[in-house]
């Protein structure tokens, strides 16, 4: 599992870092940061929760 | 349980045939849309879509799970449900067609109201439904002299504010002092009235409409006091009324919205969720209806897993709604739910530079946390106030942090 953001889309709305702190964060400048851009499959759930969430639909999973 | 049917091909719909079938159920699965469209996303109608950036194709939702697998629905789009029979356990359709069910979810969200006078006449609009959104584009492309926009809620407000983004004079009516005054607090509402006024647009609070003149088409808009303001197009943003006509005689609870119980069950073997459905909400001690596009996911998955509790007891949903509002180059966002009379403080920024973070408390709880420009701290509270954080120990760390 590979998250992939498109940061033209993304608005730093926080969603999947409220989510998915492991894998996402939001800091002070606003920007998203990804963490963990190959995070365990035990995240597998929270990552989907995530990329349903995305008010921008910003978010995707790559499995390769 | 062999068959479920959801009415209401909307997002909390999708989300929540989404969720039966993660869930394993592995039955029929029927979901009901009055609208042609598969199920699409909202928030671009007074955006993107709106302004003419987007194509109305890229509103389109992923009709599958998020994994991209196939959830095996049936759909049955273009049907309007106008009655449900819980005896017989049917939902009857338009067309005289009805469908039988073991399981029901109650999806079908909500409608734009309109203003008296308001309807029938070209050039005016509400903004709801996709249809809605390519009609109000079509006569924006016509190069309209003045837009009134009626209601400054969030709608009316995006509305204003694509407008001006195309170039479009626009005029704004409120009848309260104060946009968003009861839900914001009057201090963040004159933000925004100043914000709208800086981008040109003509803010007129404090004004009831009286009337719609002109021919076929709209020309003025008569208000209270008398006074006229032209108009080639007119949007109506007065906000919406839950969906619950066709539920009328069929024993459930209808009372702005349809009521159910704490885990979201509105009667054995039926659920509701996303606009439609009000419930106790068991961390705010409140009975609420929310109408945030986040909710319709979180709600239409909860009810989902409730359906298949089924006599079992289900577990209460209690969020901390949440939302956003893009307007102009700033983004609101907001977690809790904040009410007429709270305390509220800023404590970041300033409203000044529009650029804040605000809490609001009520009875020593901070209950909502509002940002402009400023996501990431609003979502930071919005899981604390999860966790019940009180207003003194939020005011105390703030002043503790450098």
């Amino acid at each position: 599992m590979r998250i992939v953001v498109d940061f033209d889309l993304c608005e730093s709305n926080a969603v999947c870092m409220d989510i998915a702190p492991e894998v996402f964060e939001v800091r002070d400048d606003d920007f998203l940061y990804i963490l963990d851009d190959r995070p365990p499959d035990e995240l597998r759930p929270k990552v989907e929760e995530a990329v349903r969430r995305c008010p921008k639909q910003a978010i995707s999973i790559a499995e390769d | 349980m062999r068959s479920i049917v959801v009415v209401g091909a909307s997002l909390a719909g999708l989300r929540s045939a989404e969720a039966l079938r993660h869930e394993g159920f592995a039955g029929a699965l029927t979901v009901v849309g009055d609208e042609p469209h598969l199920p699409y996303d909202r928030p671009p109608l007074s955006k993107q879509v709106l302004a003419g950036t987007w194509d109305p194709g890229r509103t389109a939702l992923a009709a599958g799970g998020v994994g991209g697998e196939d959830l095996d629905l049936e759909w049955r789009l273009g049907a309007r449900a106008v009655g449900l029979d819980m005896a017989a356990r049917r939902v009857a359709l338009e067309d005289g067609s009805s469908l039988a069910f073991d399981g029901l979810v109650i999806a079908t969200g909500a409608e734009a109201r309109w203003l008296a006078g308001s309807e029938g006449r070209a050039g005016i609009h509400v903004l709801r439904t996709l249809d809605d959104c390519l009609a109000l584009r079509t006569d924006l492309e016509a190069g309209p002299r003045r837009v009134v926009v009626v209601g400054a809620g969030f709608i009316g407000a995006e509305v204003a504010a694509t407008c001006r983004g195309r170039g479009l004079d626009v005029t704004l009516l409120e009848v309260l002092p104060v946009p968003l005054g009861r839900v914001l607090g009057e201090e963040v509402g004159s933000v925004y009235a100043a914000m709208h006024r800086d981008h040109g647009v003509d803010v007129r609070t404090g004004v009831a409409v009286a009337g719609f003149e002109g021919g076929d088409r709209v020309e003025r808009v008569r208000l209270g006091d008398g006074s006229e303001v032209e108009a080639d197009v007119v949007v109506i943003g007065v906000g919406v009324a839950p969906a619950t006509g066709w539920l009328a005689g069929s024993g459930l609870t209808l009372d702005d919205g349809v009521v159910c119980d704490a885990t979201c069950l509105a009667a054995p073997g039926v659920v509701a969720a996303g606009d439609v459905a009000r419930w106790p909400n068991p961390r705010f001690g409140q009975v609420m209806r929310v109408e945030h596009w986040d909710n319709a996911i979180d709600q239409g998955a909860h009810a989902a897993r409730r359906l298949l509790d089924g006599d079992g007891p289900g577990t209460p949903y209690q969020p901390v709604p949440w939302f956003w509002s893009d307007q102009y180059d700033r983004k609101l966002s907001l977690a809790g739910r904040p009410g007429p009379g709270d305390t509220m403080t800023v404590v970041q920024g300033s409203l000044a530079e529009r650029r804040f973070l605000a809490l609001y408390g009520r009875a020593g709880r901070v209950v909502g946390a509002l940002g402009m420009n400023r996501p990431a701290p609003v979502m930071r509270y919005r899981a604390r106030i999860a966790g019940g954080l009180a207003w003194d120990d939020a005011l105390r760390e703030l002043e503790e942090t450098p």
